[in-house]
C-alpha cells in the first residue's frame, strides 16, 4: 500500500478524477508486469534463455510495419468483444456469449455478400447491419429471457453459444458447403462485399499482410462507445442501471427494457468481430474460425477496466500475445499453450485484485 | 431400439454425471461453478500422466483426482478468500486449464484404462459407471439428511443462519468447491480411461453440460444426475442417426432444454437464494 500512498501524494493537487484514473491503471500494469515475468521464469525454467526470449517479444510485434500490421491484425476482433463485454458489464450483465454471437452475425455477413450482387457502397452496409442484427437477436434472447423471467444471462448466453455452434455447423456442412470441397466453408462473398485491406493504402505496409480497414472500424467504435456509454442519454440509462438499480426504477427508467437493449446492443458489437473476418480476412464463412475470441474479450475488457480507449490498448497487447505466440513457438519450440494459460493467470489476477480491493471498501 | 443405445448413453453420462454433482456442491454451498470444464480438462490430463509416469491406472485416478481439487483449491481461494467475481473466475480458471495443459501436453501415447467391471445382465462398464450411482444417492443423502449437508445449504441459502450460529460461511465454501474439484476430476479420469490418451481440450464443452444439468436438474443430485443421463441419450442418438435428423439438432437440443426448464415452462428451477453473492 506504499506505491498507492506515494502515488496518491504524488498526485495531490490535481483534480480527484484524473487522480482515481490514475490509480485504477495500476493494477492492469503490474498484471501485465507479473504476466511477462512468471513468463520469462518459466522460460528460464525450461532451460532456455528468458532475455533472447524477451527479445524476440519486442522484436516479432515492432520490428518492421508488416510486423506491427500483424499486431493490429490479430487485436480487429479482439476490440469489438472486449467493446460487447464492457457494455454489457456497465449495465450489471455477463456477456458470456460473445463466441455464438459473432458466429451468427459472420454467417448473416457471409450469406448476405454471397447472395446479393450490388455496388460496394450498398452491398457493404448491408452485410454489416445484418450481421449486427444477427448478432444482436443472438444477444437480445438471453436479456429477454432474463428481463422477462428472471433466468439468469451467464446460463443463457452459454446455452446460445452451443446452440450457435450446432446450427452454424449444419448450415456450413449441410445447406451452404462449397461444393466440391471437403473443408466446412461457404463459398467466397462477392468482391463488392469485401472490406479493403489496408496494404494498398499505406505504402509501408507489404501486400500480403491481412490488416483491413476493419481495424478502423474497430477504432471507430472504441470512440463511438466511449460518447455513447459517457455523454449520450441511453448511456446514462445503462450505467444507472448497472450501478444503482432502484434509483434507475425511481427515475421512470424500466430496467428490464434496459436489459434486453443492452444484451442486443452488447451482441451487435461482438458480431462485428464476425463482419471483420469474413469481409475483411477470409471473404467466406470457415467453420469454427475464432480462436475464442469471445472469451478473450473477457479479459480484454477487465484488462482495459471496461474504459473503450483502455479496451483498445489491451486488444492491442492481446494481439501482440497472440503473434509472439507463434513465433516464440517456431523460433524456440515453446508451445503456444504458456501464453494461454497465462492469459487465464492474468484473468483470475485482475479479479481477485479488484475482490479484495472492495472487500477493503466494505470495512 | 432403445437398449442398444444405452451403453453409449450411459458413457457419454457418467463424465457428465460426476461433474454435475460436483457443480451441485459448489453452487449449494453459493459459489458459482463455471471451472467445472476446467476442472474435468486438468483431471483427465493428471490421468494421463500419472499413468503414464507410474504405469498404474490407480496412481492415474489419484493423480487426476489431486490435480481437480488443486484446481478447485484455486477457484476457492480466487472467489472465496479474495471474493474475486465467481463468474469471469471461472471463465479464467477454464482459459489456464486449455492453455496449462497444451503446454504441458503429455506424450500421444496410448495408456491403459480403468478396470472394467462384468455385472450380470448389464453388461462390462468401467467401474466408475457403477460408482456414480452410489455418489449421487450419498450426495443425496448428504446433503439433505444430515447436519453438515444442512450447513453446506445454508452457505448458498442464507448466510444470516450460518452466522447466528457462528459458522464460518467461507469453510463450508471450500469444502463445496473442493468436492467440486474431486468429482470432476474423476469425470475428467474417466473420459482420458475411456479414450486412453490426451488431446487438446478433449473435454469439448462437457463442464458447461454438466452446468446445465446442474440448473436442469434444479440443483439436486438425484435429478441432477437423471439430467444427464437424459442428454446422454441425446448424444447417443446422434451417435448412431437412425432417422435422418441432422446431428447438430440432438446435439443443441440439451441447450435447448435447459433455456426451456431455465424460463419455467417445465416445472421450476430455483437457484440457491445467495448464489453468486460474495
Amino acid at each position: 500500500m506504499n506505491i498507492r500512498k506515494s502515488l496518491i501524494s504524488l498526485l495531490r493537487g490535481r483534480t480527484s478524477q484524473s487522480r482515481k484514473f490514475f490509480l485504477s491503471c495500476i493494477p492492469p500494469l503490474l498484471a501485465i508486469f507479473g504476466f511477462f515475468l512468471s513468463c520469462g521464469i518459466v522460460v528460464h525454467i525450461r532451460g532456455q534463455d528468458a532475455l533472447e526470449f524477451y527479445s524476440i517479444i519486442l522484436s516479432s510485434g515492432f520490428a518492421s510495419f508488416d510486423d506491427f500490421g500483424y499486431v493490429l491484425f490479430n487485436a480487429t476482433p479482439l476490440v469489438f468483444t472486449g467493446l460487447a463485454v464492457a457494455i454489457g458489464y456497465k449495465s450489471g450483465l455477463f456477456n458470456i456469449g460473445c463466441e455464438g454471437q459473432l458466429y451468427t452475425a459472420a454467417f448473416a455477413a457471409a450469406g448476405v455478400g454471397m447472395h446479393l450482387n450490388l455496388p460496394a457502397f450498398l452491398l457493404i452496409p448491408l452485410c454489416i447491419g445484418s450481421a449486427m442484427i444477427a448478432g444482436g437477436v443472438w444477444g437480445a434472447v438471453p436479456g429477454l429471457l432474463k428481463a422477462k423471467y428472471g433466468a439468469h444471462e451467464v446460463i443463457n448466453t452459454i446455452m446460445m453459444n452451443f446452440i450457435a455452434f450446432a446450427l452454424m455447423n449444419y448450415l456450413v456442412t449441410s445447406v451452404y458447403q462449397e461444393p466440391g470441397q471437403m473443408i466446412p466453408q461457404t463459398p467466397q462473398i462477392h468482391e463488392t462485399a469485401r472490406i479493403p485491406r489496408l496494404a494498398s493504402f499505406v505504402p509501408f505496409l507489404p501486400q500480403s499482410n491481412p490488416l483491413n480497414a476493419s481495424f478502423l472500424i474497430a477504432c471507430g467504435c472504441v470512440v463511438l462507445s466511449y460518447i455513447f456509454l459517457t455523454y449520450t442519454p441511453w448511456g446514462y440509462e445503462l450505467r444507472l442501471v448497472g450501478n444503482a438499480r432502484d434509483v434507475a426504477a425511481y427515475g421512470r427508467i424500466n430496467p428490464r427494457t434496459v436489459t434486453v437493449w443492452v444484451m442486443a446492443l452488447s451482441g451487435a458489437v461482438a458480431g462485428l468481430a464476425g463482419v471483420a473476418e469474413v469481409m475483411g480476412y477470409r471473404y467466406r464463412y470457415l467453420d469454427s474460425f475464432s480462436a475464442g475470441w469471445g472469451f478473450t474479450g473477457i479479459a480484454v475488457a477487465l484488462l482495459g477496466r471496461n474504459n473503450p480507449f483502455g479496451i483498445l490498448a489491451a486488444a492491442v497487447l492481446f494481439g501482440l500475445l497472440n503473434k509472439v505466440a507463434l513465433d516464440i513457438d517456431i523460433l524456440l519450440g515453446i508451445p503456444r499453450g504458456l501464453f494461454l494459460a497465462g492469459q487465464g493467470m492474468l484473468i483470475i489476477w485482475l479479479v481477485s485484485i479488484e475482490g479484495i480491493s472492495r472487500k477493503k471498501n466494505d470495512f | 431400439m432403445i437398449f442398444e443405445l444405452i451403453p453409449s448413453a450411459l458413457r457419454m453420462a457418467t463424465p457428465l454425471g460426476c461433474a454435475a454433482l460436483g457443480g451441485i456442491y459448489s453452487e449449494r454451498a453459493g459459489v458459482i461453478n463455471l471451472a467445472l470444464e476446467g476442472m474435468m480438462l486438468i483431471g483427465a490430463f493428471g490421468y494421463i500422466v500419472g499413468t503414464q509416469g507410474s504405469g498404474s491406472t490407480w496412481i492415474g485416478l489419484l493423480v487426476g483426482i489431486s490435480c481437480g481439487m488443486a484446481t478447485a483449491l484455486l477457484h476457492a481461494v480466487a472467489t472465496v478468500t479474495f471474493q474475486a467475481e465467481q463468474v469471469v473466475t471461472g471463465i479464467g480458471i477454464n482459459i489456464l486449464a486449455l492453455g496449462i495443459t497444451e503446454y504441458l501436453s503429455p506424450p500421444p501415447e496410448q495408456v491403459g484404462g480403468l478396470p472394467h467391471w462384468q455385472l450380470p445382465l448389464i453388461g462390462s462398464y468401467n467401474f466408475i459407471v457403477y460408482l456414480l450411482p452410489i455418489l449421487m444417492v450419498a450426495s443425496h443423502i448428504f446433503l439433505f439428511k444430515t447436519p453438515w449437508g444442512l450447513r453446506l445449504r445454508a452457505a448458498g441459502e442464507s448466510t444470516e443462519a450460518l452466522a447466528a450460529l457462528s459458522l464460518s460461511r467461507s469453510k463450508w465454501q471450500y469444502l463445496g468447491i473442493l468436492l467440486s474439484g474431486l468429482l470432476a476430476g474423476t469425470g475428467g479420469c474417466f473420459l482420458a480411461s475411456e479414450v486412453h490418451y490426451f488431446t487438446k481440450g478433449m473435454t469439448a464443452g462437457r463442464g458447461y453440460l454438466a452446468l446445465a444439468a446442474v440448473i436442469f436438474g434444479n440443483w439436486r443430485p438425484l435429478s441432477g444426475v437423471s439430467a444427464c443421463f437424459l442428454f446422454g441419450f441425446a448424444t447417443a442418438l446422434e451417435l448412431t442417426n437412425r432417422w435422418n435428423i441432422p446431428g447438430q439438432l440432438l446435439h443443441s437440443l440439451p441447450y435447448i432444454l435447459t433455456m426451456v426448464v431455465l424460463i419455467g415452462f417445465v416445472g421450476t428451477s430455483r437457484p440457491p437464494a445467495s448464489l453468486g453473492k460474495i
